[in-house]
């Protein structure tokens, strides 16, 4: 793999909470051109690698975009660095409208004084954006009333039109319909073509269909990495897994476990 | 309709300017245009509170503090114009007839220093205020009590500076206003005038405010703070524009209520005083554009016709008025129009839409 500019590359992530150790040494990369899955049991550290990773939370060890690395800047900082996530909850703006929605998060760019002008139209950015999620219809909706899988489409909009060069979504599909999780792989597919694309993901299913590799996460260390293939055909993976793969069934419509922080 | 609808705001801009401008002045007595401009004053520091509480989220409990600022700056200009150059206010002659004048009273002499302290010291402050206050990410009741705590700070330091501020009993009998004297009839409708004016620019300033980018990033802050940092922006720099643009606003209430009503005293600043500017921005509407205008200037009106004539009973009547608005509006009576309208328009609509639609008005 090349170090080119949108590459992602962790190496020897740690994050400890008052002594207890979340994230124990992690390393994993994730390059434009594929969709990478993070998955683990709960308590794993997914979402810890996440936090770390936007500023959420403080880690050590190296987390680079490029060469530039994003450990230790404040979270807007590493924002305008390229790097856009999703929460595990949906969290759109949901006084504002679709379109004002998309308009702030186009506007990290902006100048300080171009802040104080009305919006003029439509970005063709947040157009395309619209487009590929689907969202054309509802840009005047507040984004309070959309569905829960348009408010994740919408957060996807919003890192799309803030041209963030890495992805990193935390469980992207949960609560969605087998239909809506479809439309959110093919786009999530889209989006990677000129992106890296980090998912966090509980949907043994939707992981299967959608990742070009995956990293499995056990006890804040990585236990197996690879294809789903030979993930899935590790016996590590499989001792971790057992009861957990074969409870999750393949249907539509479960509920998803929420992962413990 | 939908072409007109955002140009509405600007249109009641307009009507409120022609009231105030125009028709007060020719059917008002004397004086209750001064009672108007008083009002007025109220209503400039309250359209910055409705930008930085309905807006941004911060319940500035502490606005008496810019308030103050502004008042004592012109108080202090304006009792050096009376007592005339190279002379001492007569208070300072009465507590020490040898006194000389404290050297933070000197540049107040100047009329151009008076107008820029009044407009750059509460930028100085605010921003320094808000500066510390927002990185740390202070907000919520911790935001509001420590602002709170400022306004009774400044009013005691007021209090117990007698000799270099008059202390409780404030400055008065004010002679002269840039020159003109404030006795003279045509002279405090032209000082109305000009507080007319002010809240009127003050209304506009907010106005586009709200329908810039910017307005919409506050709100968006004030509702997900977390959110908005992680779209890349710093939300303890859009607050603190908000704080700032309402300390500016605050102070210019206060430097032209000196005028109109003649005297300032720490009272007029404290604690009790920015709770009644609260009290007026809540009963108007927070969010809303002419909410805390209106609002304010209502709670000016009953301070001095009820609060004048039946003094006991006006402090329950607010009391009242407060706790049924925000039990049953906590929007303000000016989300009554919004509910009004839904009701003959859209006698459906969901609940939610309801709220955001009076929210992003």
């Amino acid at each position: 793999m090349t170090d080119a500019e949108g590459s992602l590359v962790v190496t020897d992530l740690r994050v400890e909470f008052d002594g207890f150790v979340a994230v124990g040494g992690v390393s994993f990369d994730a390059h434009p051109g594929e969709v990478r899955f993070l998955i683990g049991p709960n308590g794993a550290g997914k979402t810890t690698c996440i936090d770390a990773i936007t500023g959420l939370s403080k880690g050590t060890g190296s987390a680079k975009l490029g060469d530039r690395e994003l450990l230790g800047r404040p979270a807007q900082k590493i924002v305008r660095l390229g790097v856009g996530r999703t929460f595990q909850t949906a969290s759109v703006f949901e006084k504002l409208s679709v379109l004002q929605n998309l308009d702030i998060a186009a506007g990290l760019h902006r100048s300080s004084l171009s802040l104080l002008r009305a919006r003029k139209g439509v970005d063709p950015a947040i157009e395309e954006a619209l487009e590929q999620t689907g969202l054309s219809k509802e840009l005047e909706t507040p984004a309070g009333i959309l569905s829960h899988g348009q408010k994740q489409w919408l957060e996807i909009a919003m890192l799309l039109v803030q041209d963030a060069k890495l992805l990193l979504l935390d469980e992207p599909v949960a609560g969605m319909s087998h239909d809506e999780r479809t439309a959110t792989g093919e786009l999530l597919g889209r989006v990677a073509e000129t992106r890296a694309v980090v998912v966090v993901e509980h949907d043994m299913d939707f992981m299967r269909r959608f990742a070009t590799r995956v990293t499995v996460l056990h006890q804040g260390r990585v236990l197996s990495e690879g294809s789903v293939a030979h993930v899935q055909a590790d016996p590590k993976v499989q001792e971790v897994y057992l009861g957990t793969v074969v409870a999750l069934p393949d249907g539509p419509g479960e509920t998803q476990g929420k992962e413990a922080h | 309709m939908t072409k007109l609808k955002p140009w509405l705001p600007l249109i009641g801009i307009g009507v409120f300017a022609l009231l105030l401008l125009v028709v007060a002045p020719l059917v008002l007595s004397p004086h209750w245009i001064n009672n108007l401009g008083k009002y007025c004053t109220l209503a400039i520091a309250a359209v910055g509170i409705g930008l930085a509480w309905g807006r941004g989220g911060m319940l500035v409990m502490g606005q008496g503090v810019f308030f103050g600022l502004g008042a004592y700056s012109m108080a202090m200009h304006l009792t050096l114009e009376t007592a005339g150059p190279d002379s001492l206010p007569i208070f300072m002659i009465l507590y020490d007839p040898l006194a000389a004048l404290p050297a933070f009273w000197e540049p107040f002499r100047s009329e151009a220093f008076t107008i820029a302290a009044i407009l750059l010291l509460p930028v100085i402050v605010a921003s320094i205020l808000g500066y510390a206050l927002f990185k740390r990410r202070v907000k919520g009741a911790y935001f509001a009590i420590l602002t709170q705590a400022l306004a009774v700070a400044l009013a005691v330091l007021i209090s117990s500076t007698i000799r270099e501020t008059g202390g409780d009993t404030g400055l008065s009998d004010f002679k002269y206003f840039f020159g003109f004297v404030l006795e003279d009839e045509g002279n405090k409708v032209m000082v109305f005038a000009i507080a007319a004016s002010l809240l009127i620019l003050s209304l506009l300033a907010v106005w586009q405010l709200n329908r810039s980018r910017f307005g919409e990033l506050l709100v968006a802050t004030r509702d997900a703070e977390e959110r908005v940092r992680f779209l890349g922006y710093d939300p303890a720099n859009i607050k603190l524009v908000a704080f700032v643009v309402a300390a500016v606003m605050a102070s210019i209430g206060g430097a032209m209520f000196v005028p109109i009503v003649g005297i300032i005293t720490p009272a007029e600043i404290g604690a009790s005083a920015s709770i009644l500017m609260i009290a007026g921005v809540a009963l108007g509407g927070r969010a809303s554009l002419f909410g805390p205008a209106l609002g304010a200037m209502a709670i000016g009106w009953g301070q001095s016709s009820l609060g004048s004539s039946w003094p006991s009973g006006w402090i329950y009547i607010l009391g009242l008025v407060f706790i049924l608005v925000t039990l049953f509006l906590p929007l303000g009576l000016s989300s009554l129009l919004g509910r009004a309208k839904d009701l003959v328009w859209r006698p459906r609509a969901t609940p939610l839409a309801t709220t955001s639609d009076e929210v992003t008005k």
